[in-house]
């Protein structure tokens, strides 16, 4: 953290996006994390795809649970709605809010504790459910507000600043929102802004339950030798299969690739995402064959970044329950109380 | 794009914008934190070694300073260095006991220097040189020193005691001053068998403007320098109601602001070029605007017209500016009636000259095809291997900051040639960088960053400060307002100094920085380079900053344009590869330790 405030003062020929604001103006206050926090570089990403999405600060909803991630909110976006609940219980009260309100966009800020244990169960149903949002797990490895215990993503084998091993098997959150019905699943790195910022744009753009692993070194605890969550390691085993190159609204995508580097793939919105394809072989749109890859890199200690599963035409939970397309504050009195004869008729209905 | 020389002293040099522009190299951010501490005396000893006259310039310096100021790019005006200058020689305490003494007649070195014109070049070389046991012997023309800083710059703007108490700090090295002795010739003086002489004349003569009329109307036509060094020592005390001043220059505002106040009420400045781009300072232009003093402009002087040998006014050709197609200007007739201006005077402010009448062409000093002594522009000495030039007398008018600038390193060269010394082997500037870190989120400057605009120095209300023509006009920032302004200054000389070999890339730095200065990215051309940055670096005087070592491969770059020098990128960096660290450059002036570092 630093004493004193950010300065106000920006780069006289910042860029401004459509809103004519510049990305300082999506910032928050300035962070009490750790000088060189992972979870700060994950920060600036968000602030990054806001501002270039064009997005109105006041459309978001920013909620998290506890912990150092849980945190981060406070630091970008400081003119959007946000929540801080109980430890572990931001999916519950996002997918309250995203009932409420379908109108906004919800970002879920959660931790590997706050999401991998004492949320698990929570973090299953939001995914489970297909609530529109993105979920962000800023995955250290470590409890650092503790002081470096293993998280339950710690890497078995993988070894604490002290020298002690981690016996227990971790959980690869990817792995579970893949097969718990996700419908956009990626994994990036803190340290790679190229790559995550366009992750996280086409999350936002993505119309359902869009879930990014974010691998983010905490480097009070957990940047040593013998840590696989460290800038170093990530760096030397990371096999990303795809870099998303940009996205776009509806406009048609004019540039040209060699043939089979690039899949253009359509959202469901309309808008497109150029995907530049490390691995020629993979296939996004193949949950199967994604989850094999996936344990198979796990298993040689690769860590596989980049889009990883993509549902090109997914639904969500106003979809499933059929609510109402207004959000609820918009109703007014005669959407609320139909009337004696449109009970008479429900209740008809019922017998 | 090649990597940087951080080690090279020119580097962080030139990112304290404001030091690598002041000729003397003062090193202002030095100065103004002192100024913010209440450190005055302090403040005012760092300003005396490099640039003589704290207190003089600190009212009239052309301050090269400001335009560069780094603050005047973040914000809009830059901060008010020179008026920070007069604080501290406002507000210092005795510095008396600070100053080097005069070395005693009998433990004196047996070199005896000339120095001609008791100007600010001279009085400069004579301050470095005296205490050095040097016999310094300064002759001048006017009974007493201080050249055309006492002669020429109205009392409204520097009262006389601003000069005697600084030019007495020099006199009182054990100086000697021989005033009201012009020297009338160079031959005679050479033969009194001096070891050096240094010719800081100045360029005293005023420019003529020949048009008809002139000789006609000559009893109230005059020439600006000359007129307002009559009124500086009490010779002219009035002049006619309606006055046209003639020149753009900082003399013209010199002469309109003095006609006003000796009895001009229709005071008027008539310029032959378009009002941006006269001579003058901005500022100076304000100030003059401000005691309700018009600027005409475009308008060519024809001719002075006059009645029973009494002028009664000036005619101007109506003139507009034309631009070649190498971007020359040309004034064309704008096709309109020539302008006819009613007056009782007229000032000419159109220029200065040199004149060396004094200096006989036949005693091996050369000189060049504009009749102007061949000087080196390094060493400053003339073909004449025993004398040295200075100040406006060496390459024509500038102002006093360039004048003590020559004179430091003309006072250099006299000393090497007087030691036996390659005077083209030039002794190189000490360079002091240490870091700022007192704590993990503590620096030993103030890092935060003030928002204020930049302050307005008070000035007396106009009907006071009409009235006499010694009243100065500006009362200077007190100490609240000095504080307050000085707090902007953004520190430049506290560099970011990058060591790739500690750092991890956690992008802590890039993501902090306010003003988006530092890019992580792969290594290329320096054009190239410059767009592809997080804020396009567009400002080509200004480096960028590039440093390798990376694991990955990449570079560090660095736009050192707007950088605040807040700090904030050494505070988030976990692994120290950011420190902050002040840059403090001294400039090699003649003295012992010169000699033997060389």
């Amino acid at each position: 953290m630093t004493y004193i405030v950010k300065p106000k003062f920006h780069h006289p020929a910042l860029p401004k996006n459509a809103l004519g604001y510049t990305h300082r103006d999506y910032e928050g206050s300035v962070s009490t994390l750790c000088a060189g926090c992972g979870h700060d570089s994950i920060s600036a990403a968000i602030i990054e795809a806001c501002f270039e999405l064009a997005i109105e600060p006041h459309r978001v909803a920013k909620l998290s649970g506890i912990g150092c991630s849980s945190k981060t909110p406070t630091y970008f976006l400081g003119q959007s709605h946000g929540f801080n609940s109980v430890h572990g219980r931001m999916p519950s009260v996002l997918t309250g809010a995203n009932l409420a309100n379908r109108d906004l966009i919800y970002l879920g800020v959660s931790g590997d504790g706050d999401s991998a244990s004492i949320g698990l169960g929570q973090f299953a149903h939001a995914i489970r459910r297909g609530v529109n949002m993105v979920y962000i797990v800023e995955n250290n490895g470590v409890y650092g507000l503790t002081k470096g215990q293993f998280s339950a993503t710690a890497d078995r084998g993988s070894k604490a600043k002290r020298g002690a091993v981690n016996n227990d098997s971790s959980i690869d959150l990817v792995a579970m929102a893949m097969q718990l019905g996700a419908t956009f699943v990626a994994r990036s790195f803190s340290g790679d802004k190229e790559q995550l910022v366009p992750i996280i744009k086409a999350a936002i753009e993505h119309k359902g339950a869009a879930f990014i692993d974010v691998l983010s070194p905490c480097v009070a605890f957990n940047n040593h030798l013998g840590s696989t969550k460290s800038f170093d390691f990530v760096r030397m085993h990371n096999e990303a299969v795809n870099r998303l190159d940009f996205i776009t609204g509806r406009t048609p995508i004019t540039v040209d690739y060699e043939p089979g580097t690039v899949e253009i793939v359509e959202q469901h919105d309309g808008s497109k995402i150029a995907l530049r394809k490390l691995n020629a072989e993979y296939n996004i749109h193949d949950k199967l064959a994604a989850m094999s890859f996936l344990l198979h890199h796990a298993a040689e200690g690769q860590i596989v970044t980049g889009l990883l599963y993509v549902d090109s035409d997914p639904d969500d939970l106003h979809a499933h329950l059929a609510t109402v397309d207004a959000p609820l504050n918009s109703l007014g009195e005669k959407e609320l109380c139909p009337g004696s004869a449109t009970l008479e008729k429900f209740n008809a209905s019922l017998r | 794009m090649k990597l940087t020389d951080i080690a090279a002293p020119d580097y962080f040099h030139k990112v304290v914008d404001c030091q690598w522009a002041c000729p003397a190299h003062t090193p202002v951010p030095e100065y103004i934190r002192l100024i913010a501490q209440g450190r005055y005396g302090d403040a005012y000893m760092i300003n005396w070694k490099s640039n003589v006259f704290p207190g003089i310039l600190g009212r009239t310096c052309d301050r090269p300073c400001e335009p560069a100021c780094r603050r005047g790019r973040v914000e809009k005006d830059p901060v008010a260095i020179c008026r920070l200058k007069r604080v501290a020689a406002d507000y210092k305490e005795d510095i008396k006991e600070r100053l080097p003494k005069a070395v005693e007649k009998g433990k004196r070195n047996g070199k005896r220097i000339a120095l001609v014109g008791a100007g600010p070049a001279s009085l400069t070389v004579a301050r470095d040189l005296a205490p050095m046991g040097y016999e310094c012997v300064v002759f001048d023309g006017d009974f007493r020193s201080g050249g055309m800083m006492r002669s020429q710059i109205p009392k409204f703007r520097l009262p006389d005691k601003v000069i005697d108490e600084e030019c007495n700090y020099i006199l009182d090295l054990g100086v000697e001053f021989r005033g009201g002795r012009p020297v009338e010739s160079l031959k005679k003086l050479l033969a009194e068998g001096w070891d050096a002489v240094f010719v800081g004349s100045g360029a005293p003569r005023g420019r003529e403007l020949d048009i008809p009329g002139r000789k006609e109307a000559a009893k109230n036509i005059h020439i600006g320098i000359d007129w307002l060094s009559s009124v500086s020592f009490g010779h002219i005390n009035s002049i006619g109601k309606r006055v046209i001043v003639l020149g753009g220059g900082n003399t013209a505002m010199d002469c309109c602001r003095s006609s006003r106040r000796l009895g001009g009420e229709d005071v008027k400045v008539i310029v032959r070029s378009g009002f941006e781009e006269m001579k003058a300072s901005p500022w100076e232009k304000e100030d003059a605007m401000h005691e309700g003093i018009p600027i005409h402009n475009y308008l060519v002087p024809k001719e002075f017209t006059h009645r029973d040998g009494k002028l009664t006014g000036v005619t101007f050709e109506k003139v507009k500016a034309e631009y070649d197609e190498k971007g020359r200007r040309k004034l064309v007739n704008a096709g309109e009636p020539d302008q006819h201006f009613e007056c009782d005077d007229v000032l000419v402010a159109v220029g200065q000259e040199n004149s060396f009448p004094w200096i006989e062409r036949d005693i091996g000093l050369e000189f060049d095809q504009w009749d102007m002594p061949k000087v080196d522009p390094k060493t400053f000495v003339s073909t004449n291997p025993q004398v040295f030039f200075g100040g406006d007398a060496a390459f024509g008018p500038k102002n006093i900051i360039w004048a003590v600038a020559h004179g430091h390193e003309a006072a250099v060269s006299i000393d090497k040639y007087l030691s036996g010394e390659d005077m083209n082997v030039r002794p190189l500037p000490a360079v002091e960088v240490v870091s700022q870190k007192m704590g993990i989120h503590e620096w030993s400057y103030d890092n935060d960053i003030a928002n204020d605009k930049r302050y307005r120095v008070p000035t007396r209300d106009n009907v006071i400060a009409l009235k006499d023509i010694r009243t100065e006009v500006e009362l200077g920032y007190d100490d609240k307002l000095a504080f307050q302004e000085a707090q902007r200054c953004l520190n430049c000389d506290v560099q970011t100094v990058f060591t790739g070999q500690l750092c991890i890339e956690c992008d802590a730095c890039v993501d902090i920085c306010p003003m988006d200065c530092i890019t992580f990215t792969h290594n290329g051309e320096e054009a190239d380079l410059r767009t592809r940055l997080k804020a396009p670096a567009q400002n080509l005087t200004q480096d960028l900053y590039v440093a390798d070592n990376l694991k990955t491969g990449r570079v560090m770059v660095k736009d050192e344009d707007v950088c605040l020098h807040c700090g904030l990128c050494a505070e988030r960096c976990p692994t120290g590869a950011w420190d902050m660290q002040k840059y403090l450059i001294e400039m090699t002036q003649a003295e012992q330790a010169c000699r033997s570092r060389a």
